[in-house]
């Protein structure tokens, strides 16, 4: 198991490593980095101490190293707009993103897997039919358009819901949180369920098939021979099995989550690091956009990290030299 | 009766399976009308929405079913500059398909290759390929696109490029682990003892027998790629304004819907909607036909 994880997080090193080496030329090879970081109505003693600072005049590969170092100490500019360190910017924004990506999961999780256990159970029924065909419009409407006939639908039409922004924020454990007032519920409840639907029907589907393929498996039917209760073979025997690649599922997607938060929260004005993304590409704040970069990256490779970890307790193949089969 | 099942060719025996779900055959009919409207746009549309002497101003936001002094009908409204919506979404669908479809197939033609020479050639060219597979599947399709974007700014051929990058790695997977098994067959050996080159094995004869995956999958890509795009241009990132999307119509609704004119938004997401879902069932169904280890 040590061995599989430090294994593991060599890999994820070198992924970090490539990325920075990806944002780095992204930054400085393919654009011209004097206009990237250096605002645009900077003057020319601005810009030639900016240049200097940042080491522009220096061999590529020099600049590479110190953009390095700057980027272990946390330093990748400051925002033109806001005027702060472009990485304190985004980690500000970040909780918020985190609250829509986490809310949206749960929508997903408690909605969808018992909806996908009933359709498994019982295929072909008219539950199922319903639901299968739902979940492919829940596959097909594109995320914003679907956004924007809710608040079409809730706010603007029967005015239920607030459409912008995050609301009153209260305090839990120290953490700002919408969750903690009823304003702030109100507020988050649109955004969430807009970003939770793709997701719920994946769950759905991906809870139907594995239900399915369990089923008829001969540990179940002995279960069954042996006389144990319906519930319990469903809750303890067949859910333990299918669980597994739900896990690590559920796991991926809440990566894919936060960078579908970038439509949600532009909607719905939701003051995240989604929309600081899209703010920032509109306004030429380059320096954001490479600390968003980078950030995103982190959290990716964190999230595969932990995903992996978490597979190869619940799966033992996977340590053993196999490869998690292709969804 | 066996000599005829035999015979059967492969695409009407797969034929005869799919016209089983009537749902999945409405789609498929709904599919082709769409891509007809969409390659007839020009002579459909009731009017030119971007010929600016047919556009008046002061028709802009008229509702549904209102009518120009020159007794001109908007069966869907007007948007904010005055275009019949229903010819701005004919044309909008015809760009948004043009740029799904092209993106599509020019990744296919990638990843098919790639993930050919991967299985066929192995060794570090195969581990090579396959480690910049997985660092693409890593990241979720439309943060890649949308930071290729910002780098690369607007324009039709740099969203055709960002949308060729996110997808080309689906298919190699799928290309490779297809080929992996069917290289393995005594019909490549037999190629390998004629003495057949390399290339003619691996695109001539490997390569027909690893289709079926390539077409479900391109299905649902296509799909993925025309609701991408819309995002991207919806975000403002996408298509120029010269080259009006679904995606970028919906997006000029935007600021009227919450006026109360939701027709601007409305039709022109229905009509991308219907685009995607038709696709996706279509898809959906040539998964269950091609893929006998899946159907039940």
């Amino acid at each position: 198991m040590t061995g599989f994880i430090i294994r593991r997080l060599i890999q994820s090193g070198g992924v970090i490593l490539t990325m920075t080496v990806v944002v780095f030329l992204g930054v400085y090879a393919i654009g011209n980095p004097v206009d990237i970081l250096i605002p645009d109505d900077a003057t020319a003693a601005e810009r030639d101490l900016a240049i200097q600072s940042l080491g522009l005049d220096k061999p590529l590969l020099t600049q590479y190293t110190t953009f390095l170092s700057n980027l272990l100490r946390g330093d990748l500019g400051t925002s033109f707009v806001y005027n702060i360190p472009s990485i304190d910017l985004i980690l500000l924004r970040l909780p918020a993103t985190l609250e829509l990506a986490f809310c949206a999961l749960f929508i997903a999780i408690v909605i969808g897997l018992p909806l996908g256990l009933l359709c498994g159970l019982r295929p072909g029924s008219r539950l199922d039919k319903t639901v299968m065909g739902a979940s492919i419009i829940g596959f097909s409407i594109p995320n914003f358009w679907q956004g924007l006939m809710l608040i079409m639908l809730f706010s603007v039409m029967l005015g239920w819901l607030p459409s912008t922004g995050r609301g009153e924020l209260g305090t839990v454990f120290g953490i700002e949180t919408s969750l903690a007032t009823w304003d702030g519920l109100r507020h988050l409840l649109l955004p969430a369920i807009n970003l939770s639907l793709y997701k719920l029907s994946l769950m759905i589907r991906l809870t139907r098939s594995g239900v399915r393929e369990v089923m008829y498996l001969d540990y179940v039917r002995f279960a069954r021979a042996k006389g144990l209760s319906e519930v319990r073979i469903v809750m303890v025997h067949i859910m333990k099995v299918v669980l597994v690649p739900i896990i690590t599922v559920v796991g991926m997607e809440f990566g894919s989550l936060i960078a579908f938060a970038t439509v949600t929260e532009t909607i719905f004005a939701w003051p995240g690091m989604g929309k600081l993304i899209i703010d920032s590409i509109m306004r030429l704040d380059r320096p954001v956009i490479a600390g968003y970069l980078v950030v995103i990256v982190l959290l990716f490779v964190l999230i595969n990290l932990l995903v992996d970890i978490a597979y190869s307790l619940l799966d033992p193949r996977i340590r053993l030299g196999g490869e998690p089969n292709d969804r | 009766m066996i000599d005829d099942i035999i015979q059967e060719q492969p695409w009407r025996r797969a034929w005869r399976h799919y016209r089983q779900s009537r749902f999945a055959v409405i789609a498929l009919i709904v599919c082709s009308i769409i891509i007809l409207a969409a390659v007839f746009a020009p002579w459909l549309a009731p009017q030119n929405p971007y010929d600016l002497n047919v556009i008046d101003f002061f028709d802009s936001k008229l509702p549904p079913g209102s009518s120009a002094p020159t007794g001109f009908i908007f069966w869907l409204g007007t948007d904010g500059q005055g275009r019949d919506m229903l010819s701005a979404m004919l044309y909008g669908l015809r760009i948004s398909l043009f740029v799904g479809v092209l993106s599509g197939l020019i990744a296919i033609l990638i990843g098919m290759a790639l993930g050919l020479v991967a299985a066929y050639v192995g060794g570090w060219i195969d581990a090579l390929i396959m480690r910049v597979v997985d660092f693409m599947l890593g990241f979720p399709t439309i943060l890649v696109a949308l930071m290729l974007l910002a780098i690369l700014g607007q324009g039709v051929d740099k969203v055709i490029f960002a949308l060729i990058l996110v997808q080309w790695a689906y298919f190699a997977r799928a290309v490779r682990s297809a080929a992996l098994v069917e290289r393995q067959k005594e019909y490549v050996e037999a190629a390998q003892s004629l003495g057949l080159s390399q290339p003619r094995i691996m695109f001539g004869h490997i390569m027909p027998n690893c289709l079926a995956p390539v077409i479900v999958l391109g299905t649902m890509q296509v799909a993925s790629a025309i609701s991408t795009e819309a995002t991207l241009s919806f975000l403002g990132l996408g298509l120029p304004i010269t080259e009006p999307s679904l995606g970028l119509l919906i997006s000029n609704g935007y600021s009227n819907m919450l006026s109360g004119r939701y027709w601007i938004s409305l039709y022109p997401g229905l009509l991308l909607l219907l685009t995607v879902f038709s696709i996706n069932v279509v898809g959906d169904r040539l998964r269950d036909v091609l893929n006998p280890r899946l159907s039940r």
